[in-house]
C-alpha cells in the first residue's frame, strides 16, 4: 500500500541530477543561429575526381564543409570526401593547387589535414603531411593556431 | 642599437610593468606576489628601491597614474591596492574591496586617473572611484552581458567609455559614468546614451572561430577599437562608419598585447617574441608590417662537450646539438607592452617584459626601425 504523504520522495531520481551541470558559475555558449551547411555531395565530389578536376573538386569541398555543424555524421561524411579528394592528387600537383587557394579555404584544409591524421589508412599519413608541409609554407603556424582555437570544428 | 636589453632584477618571468611619469621607475612585478620598484642608476643598471608586499597571491597586473603618482596593483588573491608615496618617499597602501569571488586579472586607471577598472574570473569589471567623504575606494560592478574571464582593459579619452576583451571570444565597450564624481558625457561615435554599466557595442572575435581576446586598444581619439585574439589575429572596429569590424588573420604565433604607435600604426608582440607592426588604412584594413627585429632560429647550434653528452642529447632530446636559444632578443613569449616615449599619435620608445624576465626597449625612432617605418605605405 503507497502511502500518500510520501508520493513526492517516492522515487530516488533525484539522487542522480548532476548538480555541477547547473551550477550558475558554467560557461554558457553563445546561442548560434547561423544556418550551417549540409557538407558536400558525395556525387559531385566523385564526379568531379572522375573528370580530373581534383583543384575544383578540391574547392567545392573546402566551400562546402559544414564548420560547425552539431551533427557528428555529417561532418564524418564530409571528412571523409575531403579526404578523398586530398588523396586524389598526384604528390607532384599539391603545392599548385595550395597556391590556387585563398587564406580562409587553407585554413579550412588545414583543419581536414588534421582530422585526417587522426584516422589515418594506408599510408595517408604521408600524402597529408605533404599537404601539410605546402599549406604551412603559405599559412604558417597561425593556420595551425587556428586549427586548435577555432570553435566550428570541421 | 634598436633593442636594448635591460636587467631588472632575476630572469623570472615577469608577469607584467609599469612606468613612473619621469620614466626613472619602473614597477614590475616576478609572477610572485611582490611588485618591485627599480630606478635606473647613471650609469644605466637598475637598482631596487622599493617591494611592496601587501598581496598574498600573484600579483596580476600593476598600472602607475603618470598625473596624481598613484600605483594600482591587482592580484589572484581578489584584492586591489592603491599606492601612494610619502612625503619620505615610502609608498602606503589602500585596500580596495573589489567584491569579487575570483582573481582579478588587469588594472588600467582611467585617463583622469579619478577611476580605475578590475577585470577578474568572476566576471565582472569592477569599477572603483574614491568617495572623498569617507576617503576609500568604492567599487561599482558591470556584469551584464560578461560571461567569462575579463582578461584586458582599455579606457576611451573621455574618461568614461571602457572597452574590455573576455575569455568569451568578445569584445565589448561599456560606460562607465558615475554620476557622483563626474558630469554627464556628451555623445561620441561609441553612442549617446550613457548610463553606468550599459552596452555600447559588442564585436564577436569567433565568427568561425575562437580565441580569447589577449589585448584592446582605443587610438588616441577613442574612434577606433583594436584588439589581438588567441587565434592569432588582430583586428580593428571604426566607430564613426558605423561599427565596421576587419580582422586580419596572421601566419604568426598569438598576440598577447598591443599598442597603437601612430594614427594607422598599430605594435603587437606575444609569442613569437618580438613585437611586429600593423597598418590600419582609412576603410579600416588592418595589414601586416615588418618584424621589430629578424629573429627566426639562431644558426649557430652549440655542439655537446663529449661524445657521451652527444649520444645523451641524441635520447634525450633527438638531436646532438642543443639550439634551444631564439634569434630574437626576448627569449619567451612578451606578455607586457608599454609607451615609454612619446603617446599614441607618435611613440618613439616602448618597452617590453616577457617571459624570459627581461625588460627591453626599443628605439623607434632609430635608424634601422626608421626605415622600416617609413617603408610602410601610408
Amino acid at each position: 500500500q503507497i502511502y500518500k504523504m510520501a508520493k513526492n520522495t517516492n522515487s530516488t531520481a533525484f539522487r542522480r541530477i548532476d548538480v555541477d551541470k547547473y551550477s550558475e558559475d558554467n560557461y554558457k555558449e553563445d546561442v548560434d543561429n547561423e544556418t550551417v551547411t549540409a557538407g558536400p555531395s558525395e556525387n559531385e565530389v566523385m564526379s568531379l575526381i572522375s573528370q580530373n578536376k581534383q583543384l575544383d573538386a578540391l574547392k567545392y569541398v573546402l566551400a562546402n564543409s559544414p564548420l560547425g555543424n552539431k551533427n557528428q555524421a555529417v561532418r564524418d561524411a564530409a571528412l571523409t570526401l575531403a579526404l578523398r579528394v586530398m588523396l586524389s592528387f598526384k604528390t607532384s600537383q599539391i603545392e599548385e593547387a595550395v597556391k590556387q587557394l585563398d587564406y580562409e579555404q587553407r585554413d579550412i584544409l588545414m583543419k581536414y589535414i588534421y582530422r585526417g591524421f587522426e584516422v589515418p589508412n594506408e599510408g595517408s599519413s604521408a600524402q597529408l603531411l605533404v599537404w601539410h608541409d605546402k599549406v604551412f609554407n603559405h599559412s604558417g603556424v597561425g593556420s595551425i593556431v587556428r586549427v586548435l582555437t577555432d570553435k566550428k570544428k570541421v | 642599437m634598436a633593442a636594448s636589453i635591460q636587467k631588472v632584477g632575476p630572469a623570472i618571468p615577469i608577469q607584467c610593468h609599469a612606468w613612473s611619469s619621469d620614466r626613472q621607475t619602473i614597477a614590475v612585478s616576478h609572477n610572485d606576489k611582490l611588485v618591485e620598484l627599480y630606478k635606473q642608476q647613471p650609469g644605466g643598471s637598475w637598482n631596487q628601491t622599493d617591494i611592496l608586499d601587501q598581496h598574498d597571491l600573484r600579483v596580476n597586473d600593476i598600472d602607475w597614474a603618470p598625473n596624481t603618482n598613484r600605483i594600482v596593483t591587482c592580484s589572484a588573491d581578489r584584492n586591489a591596492y592603491v599606492w601612494v608615496q610619502g612625503a619620505d618617499g615610502k609608498w602606503k597602501h589602500t585596500l580596495v574591496l573589489l567584491r569579487i569571488n575570483r582573481a582579478a586579472t588587469c588594472v588600467r586607471w582611467s585617463p583622469q586617473e579619478n577611476k580605475f577598472a578590475v577585470g577578474s574570473g568572476a566576471r565582472i569589471i569592477s569599477i572603483c572611484y574614491l568617495d572623498e567623504e569617507k576617503d576609500w575606494w568604492v567599487a561599482k560592478h558591470i556584469r551584464k552581458p560578461l560571461r567569462s574571464t575579463i582578461t584586458t582593459v582599455d579606457w576611451h579619452p573621455n574618461n568614461i567609455l571602457l572597452a574590455a576583451g573576455c575569455t568569451d571570444f568578445k569584445v565589448r565597450v561599456f560606460s562607465t559614468y558615475i554620476k557622483e564624481i563626474e558630469p554627464k558625457p556628451s555623445a561620441t561615435e561609441w553612442g549617446a546614451k550613457m548610463p553606468f554599466a550599459n552596452l555600447m557595442a559588442e564585436f564577436s572575435n569567433s565568427p568561425t572561430g575562437g580565441g580569447w581576446i589577449h589585448a584592446v586598444a582605443f587610438n588616441e581619439e577613442g574612434t577606433r577599437l583594436a584588439w589581438v585574439g588567441h587565434d592569432s589575429s588582430i583586428a580593428v572596429a571604426d566607430a564613426p562608419s558605423g561599427m565596421v569590424m576587419m580582422k586580419l588573420k596572421t601566419n604568426l604565433l598569438p598576440f598577447l598585447s598591443l599598442l597603437w604607435i601612430g594614427p594607422n600604426r598599430l605594435l603587437a608582440a606575444g609569442h613569437d617574441c618580438v613585437p611586429v607592426l600593423f597598418h590600419v588604412d582609412s576603410a579600416g584594413k588592418v595589414s601586416q608590417g615588418p618584424k621589430l627585429e629578424e629573429g627566426g632560429n639562431v644558426v649557430e647550434a652549440t655542439a655537446a662537450a663529449s661524445a657521451k653528452n652527444m649520444f645523451k642529447n641524441k635520447d634525450r632530446l633527438g638531436q646532438e646539438l642543443v639550439d634551444s636559444r631564439l634569434g630574437t632578443t626576448h627569449q619567451n613569449q612578451i606578455n607586457s607592452m608599454r609607451i615609454l616615449e612619446g603617446n599614441k599619435v607618435e611613440a618613439r620608445r616602448v618597452s617590453t617584459t616577457a617571459g624570459d624576465g627581461a625588460l627591453v626597449i626599443w628605439n623607434l625612432a632609430s635608424g634601422a626601425l626608421a626605415v622600416k617605418l617609413t617603408a610602410l605605405k601610408i
